[in-house]
């Protein structure tokens, strides 16, 4: 499958819950539908709580990657 | 219209106010409306000059000095640049006490700007009755 890129990263890597999903959603609330944003995080809290929130809004959660010491939420902005 | 959630903050305590923004963080992200009753110490953290030097609960005891490094060393943000950042996303509102206010001689313009207005515990009772989450810290 083709790598989707990105529209916007965010690197939240060392900051604590609710920290990085507050970036998220700040970056979610910034962008427009179609955007592909991408948080890099190293918060447990993150990994349970952002896919959460995307599915729940109603966007789409592209993927949940592990990464090498942290990880990376991909959602696209689809409302 | 919004749910909202009302949180009442009576401690000072460091630990307790991040505690209250990061409900705060929570209701915002499920896009909820935050009306937050500032009171007794919680209000003294407040003010524009003269505040408390900030402590942890008495309950740290001996792991306070420790605790307080590792935030400082992780760069956690204070309870109220978590409250500041809330706004760019969503509705959070700060009330402060007009009883401890009163009794201190404090006026709004003494108060962090961040201070919507500051108001008699009724109106605040009023907000609350018909929040779906209320909570005292």
């Amino acid at each position: 499958m083709e790598e989707i890129k990105p529209t916007r990263v965010i690197d939240a890597r060392g900051s604590f819950c609710p920290g990085p999903l507050m970036e998220m959603i700040k970056a979610y609330k910034q962008g427009k539908v179609g955007d592909v944003i991408s948080i890099y995080s190293t918060d447990t809290g993150t990994k349970k709580d952002a896919p959460e929130w995307i599915k729940k809004s109603g966007n789409e959660l592209i993927g949940v990657y592990d990464r090498k010491g942290y990880f990376e939420i991909v959602m696209r902005k689809t409302k | 219209m919004a749910d909202k959630v009302a949180l009442i903050l009576f401690s000072g305590t460091m630990d307790k106010l991040m505690a209250g923004s990061i409900i705060a963080s929570g209701a915002v992200a499920n896009g909820m409306e935050v009306d937050i009753f500032v009171t007794f110490w919680a209000l003294l953290q407040l003010k524009k000059t003269g505040v408390p030097k900030p402590t942890l609960s008495p309950e740290a005891g001996d792991m306070s000095k420790q605790i307080m490094k590792i935030m400082q060393e992780k760069k956690v943000p204070s309870w109220l640049d978590t409250i500041r950042n809330l706004k760019d996303i969503g509705t959070v509102n700060l009330y402060g006490c007009a009883m401890f206010a009163d009794l201190l001689g404090l006026k709004k313009e003494d108060l962090d700007p961040i201070v919507k207005e500051v108001i008699g515990v009724s109106q605040f009772v009023d907000m609350a009755k018909d929040s779906k989450m209320t909570l005292f810290l």
